[in-house]
């Protein structure tokens, strides 16, 4: 009796350890998974497609790659710099902030800014210009009102 | 015509011009021209073109995949090769082109390594380990390998896709470049020999 207790035991022991083992699995990274990544990327061999919709083997082989890694327990930001070191940096959707790169950050806001200052500044022209001329525009309203009563009134005769 | 005269528009002739601070306007002309600077450089180094035979090739240094040295090490320095003709061959496991010559370039590497004249290195481009692996497994591929990381070799020879097949004379220069597949074993033999013999 003693001896099947131990048996029974062990058995219980060991079942334990191997559900903990199945629970300890990661699943296998649905595909909307692996494309959040992949889509962060872009094809090595084509131009200009991400990753996540193209159609080649190469790129098929990169979203296994993806999964695998995902499955390892790796995050997008170690995925994406395992494929920028193995691949080079072009294979990034957003280039690193790094180097001549930071150019794509800078000058395009700068740009926007400065158009801003021109817009800002023309405008400000054209009111100055505007009030400056104001004294004598505003004189002809009334003018322009009296010549047309008077077309009006003529017209009127004529019927 | 007095002052007491005065129209509208002289004022605003009259009016006091704030242009933008001169050193604003310099600032502004230097980053235009770094910027189209740096463009131009870009566009004519992306339109270079391939190398040409009889341009000296530059030092690289390949790691081969496991399983894989040359002369007991793991990695290869093209500058340690001199006075041998190297056979730089870019594939990927993706690339069915490739597959029509994997089995003709193992077969001439297989000639020419007793020799001990030539040495045929494979670059793998833009490739997963895996499927790389078992390519070299179902073609047999004996000589060394190894992946392109950074894909900077492949960036130097600016190739255009794979394979390509670039070889180098005993001096280091570039003595002939193959785009696409090779068709037969003579082929890469009728490149070879004429070098052996320089």
């Amino acid at each position: 009796m003693k001896r099947f207790l131990w048996i029974f035991l062990a058995v219980s022991l060991f079942s334990l350890v191997w559900v903990g083992n199945v629970f300890a699995q990661k699943p296998t990274p649905s595909d909307d998974e692996v494309n959040a990544v992949a889509s962060q990327m872009f094809c090595p061999v084509c131009e200009n497609t991400p990753l996540d919709v193209c159609p080649t083997q190469a790129c098929a082989q990169w979203r296994e790659l993806i999964r695998t890694k995902l499955s390892e327990g790796w995050n997008a930001d170690q995925i994406k710099q395992y494929f920028a070191t193995q691949y080079g940096v072009r294979v990034l959707a957003e280039p690193p902030r790094q180097g001549l790169n930071w150019l794509v950050y800078i000058v395009p806001p700068f740009l926007i800014v400065i158009g801003v200052y021109i817009l800002f500044r023309a405008f400000r022209s054209m009111h100055t210009v505007n009030q400056l001329a104001g004294g004598e525009t505003e004189p002809n309203g009334p003018a322009t009102d009296e010549y047309t009563s008077r077309i009006e009134e003529e017209l009127k005769k004529r019927n | 015509m007095n002052e007491g005269n005065s129209t509208p528009n002289a004022e605003v002739e009259a009016a006091p011009k704030r242009g933008v601070p001169i050193w604003i306007q310099v600032i502004i002309w230097l980053l235009l021209l770094g910027l189209l600077a740096i463009i131009a450089f870009n566009m004519k180094r992306s339109q270079q073109g391939s190398l040409k035979v009889g341009d000296p090739i530059q030092n690289f240094t390949l790691s081969f995949f496991d399983g894989y040295q040359f002369q007991g090490k793991p990695e290869i320095n093209l500058s340690d090769l001199k006075g041998k003709v190297v056979v730089v061959n870019f594939w990927a496991s993706w690339c069915k082109p490739c597959e029509q010559e994997a089995a003709a370039l193992e077969s001439v590497w297989k000639t020419y390594e007793s020799g001990g004249q030539v040495v045929f290195v494979g670059v793998d481009y833009v490739d997963t380990e895996p499927e790389a692996r078992k390519y070299l497994s179902n073609f047999g591929i004996t000589f060394p390998n190894g992946p392109d990381v950074g894909t900077k070799i492949s960036q130097y020879f600016r190739i255009t896709g794979v394979p390509e097949t670039y070889f180098i004379d005993q001096a280091g220069n570039l003595a002939y470049a193959q785009i696409g597949p090779f068709g037969s074993e003579s082929e890469i033999q009728a490149i070879i020999d004429p070098l052996i013999q320089k």
